[in-house]
């Protein structure tokens, strides 16, 4: 896919290969917009690349988390992880509740190429959070605004799930979801028990294939009245197959049964004739040009290390939230001296991750069970919504935001830690016991991941290091971190409520169950729902981008990843990541016709 | 071998509560040095890699007689499905404590120190190498440290390597097809449908509709 065509003229230059420069760049091109994307890291081939059934006994240590695979070895994460060889980034103390961890994918596609798929659409108080409660930001868009594209993107990239019409919860408009997967032995009995607590437990969403996409139907819908996008299109749907149930989404997918920008956004943009992308191309800054607005960006190519610029009409930053608010603020000019679109102060504020806490049980009711193929689509089969509006309005709550429940079991594929620390629940066997116990206990293991709503806060954020640079010259991020009790308190509430359902399944819990919640909440960024950064917002001054992506300060400049977000609901940022993308790439598209960009 | 012998057994008899961070000098002095590189942020991922092939391996040849013997107590063949040795575990745990990540470098001494300590306790209580004894004689050990929590003080650390050996066994045996045949992982074919479990199961368990 790499093409070294960095001289021609583009209409947009796309900084970002993931979700969010993958549904840009596929929206332009398909709009007929001569794109240029630039990928930091190298070029990736899922289809070569991907270990499809590689299995842990064939991986370095059974295919278990080190510094350079920190999350093992077959997942998909290239020159990534926790830690980027020659890049850098620092904190600004050593408290390890102050620290923010940054997780990079240096690759085309980058982070999409691995994530977890979950793909849960905002609702309308996620956007009005500040209306509701009187804590952080108003969006200045509102659901209704988005769920068009929500329905875009769901038919696009294909997403399992069902509409149960639940609080805050959006319904798909019908056609838009894939049905979702068979459940698990342990999914009905977390139900089952969960429910009794007056939990619902309802189908998962995520951007799995369970059936073909329908190509028939979908393209007209997806492109109306741009025949070349959907005959692209229909044919790149009918290329991807159905989910084969067996090996993990986070490896990957050779056969393109998930979502992955690799695999769904940029071929058909790339068919298009409109897309160039060029890799290894890693951007310093954006230039701005003399009449106030930006004229391309700089970048470095990582295989001379020779420094580039490319040039366009307009510029989207799409580098992941923190990346791009890392170019905003290094592209300092006499009219930006403090970072380029930074006229508020606001670039770097306003860091979000997602709040999590995990908890795991022992569930004697799922021992020995008869031995079945439980790979399915590989987890979230169910999850629970948030449940707790109503107790939260009238005060019964003390956090003010909610969080969803992420669940699974199963007989999952052994590796280096399966059944690790066995002794707990055996007193110790070892031998021919040790044998019958493992055949007894394994698949008997439930864990639970509560996924919460963040509060964006002042002491919160990312700015440039004043000595540290990277392997290019690029001067680093620094970052800055603070949870609020709203998010402590909640972390505390998610133990408490695994800890209960572990109870109600008749299990037993395997760890300590935290009531600090300063220990029970992950460290910030752990999670990897980095947003934020450069929220969008009604004015100039308390934001940096209008409800289109489009910087304030300089209007061919957009940033269409997760820095926009003005607040960070417990849904997985991803799908939301896209479906502004889109709407800002029609805007975009639209504007470039009337010739205003 | 008999070099090995009289070393142990002059260790024992200069010092019999001899403090185990002794023993570790003495292992580091026969095993070789962990790698200083991994296999990189790029690996090809679609290679079969096996122990040995990424950095080199660094037991001895009488560790890996204890490890063996060791990993054959924790797993033995039990007319099910063979023995850990037979699966290559002992490779992985060679594999495993000569990585140069820092997981597995804080579980090298763990692992050295408590090879060790194994043939020191055998030759101290029944004058042969554990690989040596008889299944009775092993499990006599095995039965003071296979449970840290109830362990005597004076085999605190002793349980707390058995407890880590035998995370590292049961990971690399069950790992295996051989071992996936055991423990009933049918997983990883491609299917055309993914049905999940029969309704009589889920009857049985009072999950059906």
């Amino acid at each position: 896919m790499t093409s070294p065509a960095t001289k021609k003229q583009y209409d947009v230059i796309v900084v970002g290969s993931g979700a969010a420069g993958g549904q840009t760049a596929y929206t332009l091109s398909m709009e007929g917009v001569k794109v240029l994307m630039l990928e930091a890291g190298r070029n990736y081939v899922p289809e070569r690349e991907t270990p499809m059934f590689q299995t842990s006994d064939q991986a370095p240590l059974l295919g278990a988390s080190t510094p350079e695979k920190a999350f093992g070895f077959h997942d998909a994460t290239i020159d990534g992880g926790w830690t980027v060889p020659g890049e850098p980034y620092v904190q600004s103390t050593d408290d390890p509740h102050g620290r923010f961890a940054w997780w990079r994918s240096r690759m085309l596609g980058g982070r999409t190429n691995h994530w977890g798929r979950i793909s849960l659409r905002n609702g309308p108080y996620d956007f009005k959070p500040h209306t509701r409660d009187g804590l952080g930001f108003d969006w200045p868009i509102s659901y209704e605004d988005v769920a068009p594209y929500y329905d875009k993107v769901e038919r696009l990239i294909g997403v399992y799930g069902t509409s149960e019409g639940l609080e805050n919860t959006p319904n798909s408009s019908p056609g838009c979801l894939l049905p979702p997967p068979a459940p698990l032995v342990s999914d009905y009995l977390v139900r089952q028990r969960a429910r009794r607590l007056g939990i619902p437990i309802v189908p998962g969403h995520r951007a799995v294939l369970t059936q073909q996409l329908d190509f028939k139907r979908s393209p007209a819908l997806l492109h109306p009245g741009n025949l070349k996008a959907q005959k692209i299109i229909a044919q790149h749907m009918q290329q991807r197959a159905a989910c084969i149930w067996a090996t993990d989404c986070g490896r990957g997918c050779s056969i393109r049964a998930n979502y992955q920008s690799t695999t769904v956004h940029l071929p058909p943009a790339v068919a298009t004739g409109n897309l160039d992308i060029v890799c290894n191309a890693m951007v310093s800054q954006v230039v701005l040009g003399r009449n106030g607005l930006a004229a391309g960006v700089k970048f470095f190519d990582k295989a001379t290390g020779a420094e580039h610029q490319a040039t366009a009409r307009v510029v989207v930053l799409a580098a992941s939230a923190c990346e791009t608010a890392r170019i905003l603020l290094n592209s300092k000019s006499g009219l930006f001296p403090n970072g380029l679109a930074n006229s508020s102060g606001k670039v770097g504020r306003y860091v979000m991750d997602t709040v999590g806490a995990d908890l795991s049980g022992q569930i004697p009711l799922l021992e020995s069970l008869p031995p079945q193929n439980e790979d399915g689509a590989s987890g979230h089969a169910f999850y629970a919504p948030w449940w707790g509006y109503q107790d939260q309005q009238n005060g019964k709550l003390n956090f003010a935001r909610g969080y969803h429940i992420e669940f699974g079991g199963g007989r999952r594929m052994p590796g280096a830690g399966t059944l690790r620390g066995l002794e707990r629940l055996t007193g110790g066997s070892y031998g021919k016991k040790l044998k019958e116990d493992a055949r007894r206990y394994y698949g008997s293991f439930v864990g639970f991941a509560g996924r919460g709503e963040m509060i964006p806060n002042e002491n919160s954020y990312c700015e440039i290091d004043p000595h540290v640079k990277d392997k290019w010259g690029i001067p680093v991020l620094r970052f800055h971190w603070k949870w609020s009790e709203h998010e402590t308190r909640q972390a505390a509430h998610m133990q408490k409520t695994f800890a209960d359902i572990v109870q109600a399944m008749g299990g037993r819990v395997l760890s300590k169950v935290e009531t600090d919640g300063a220990n029970a909440i992950a460290p910030g960024g752990f999670i990897i729902h980095e947003v934020g950064g450069a929220i969008m917002g009604k004015d100039r001054q308390s934001s940096v981008t209008n409800e289109w992506c489009q910087t304030w300060d300089v209007k061919n400049l957009f940033l269409t990843d997760g820095a926009v977000f003005a607040s960070n609901a417990d849904k997985n940022p991803t799908l939301t990541i896209m479906a502004l993308a889109w709407r800002a790439a029609d805007h975009i598209a639209d504007r470039m016709r009337r010739k205003e960009l | 071998m008999t070099d090995r012998r009289t070393t142990i057994k002059w260790m024992l008899s200069v010092a019999a509560t001899m403090p185990l961070l002794h023993q570790r000098t003495w292992s580091q002095e026969i095993t070789a040095q962990p790698a200083a590189r991994g296999y990189g942020t790029d690996p090809d991922l679609t290679k079969l890699y096996r122990p040995g092939d990424v950095w080199p391996l660094t037991l001895s040849a009488a560790e890996r007689r204890t490890a063996q013997a060791l990993c054959n107590v924790i797993l033995p063949d039990d007319g099910r499905s063979p023995d850990a040795t037979s699966v290559g575990a002992v490779d992985f745990i060679d594999e495993w404590v000569s990585a140069p990540y820092p997981h597995q470098l804080q579980d090298r001494p763990v692992v050295l120190e408590g090879l060790a300590w194994m043939d020191a306790e055998a030759l101290l209580r029944f004058e042969k190498y554990f690989a040596e004894l008889d299944e009775s004689q092993q499990h006599a050990i095995c039965d003071d440290i296979c449970y840290e929590p109830n362990a005597k003080p004076k085999f605190a650390r002793a349980g707390a390597f058995f407890a880590r050996y035998r995370d590292l066994t049961v990971g690399a045996f069950y790992s295996t097809p051989t071992g996936w045949k055991d423990i009933g992982y049918i997983g990883n074919v491609p299917l055309t449908k993914f049905e999940g479990p029969p309704a009589d199961l889920l009857q049985k368990l009072g999950l059906g509709s």
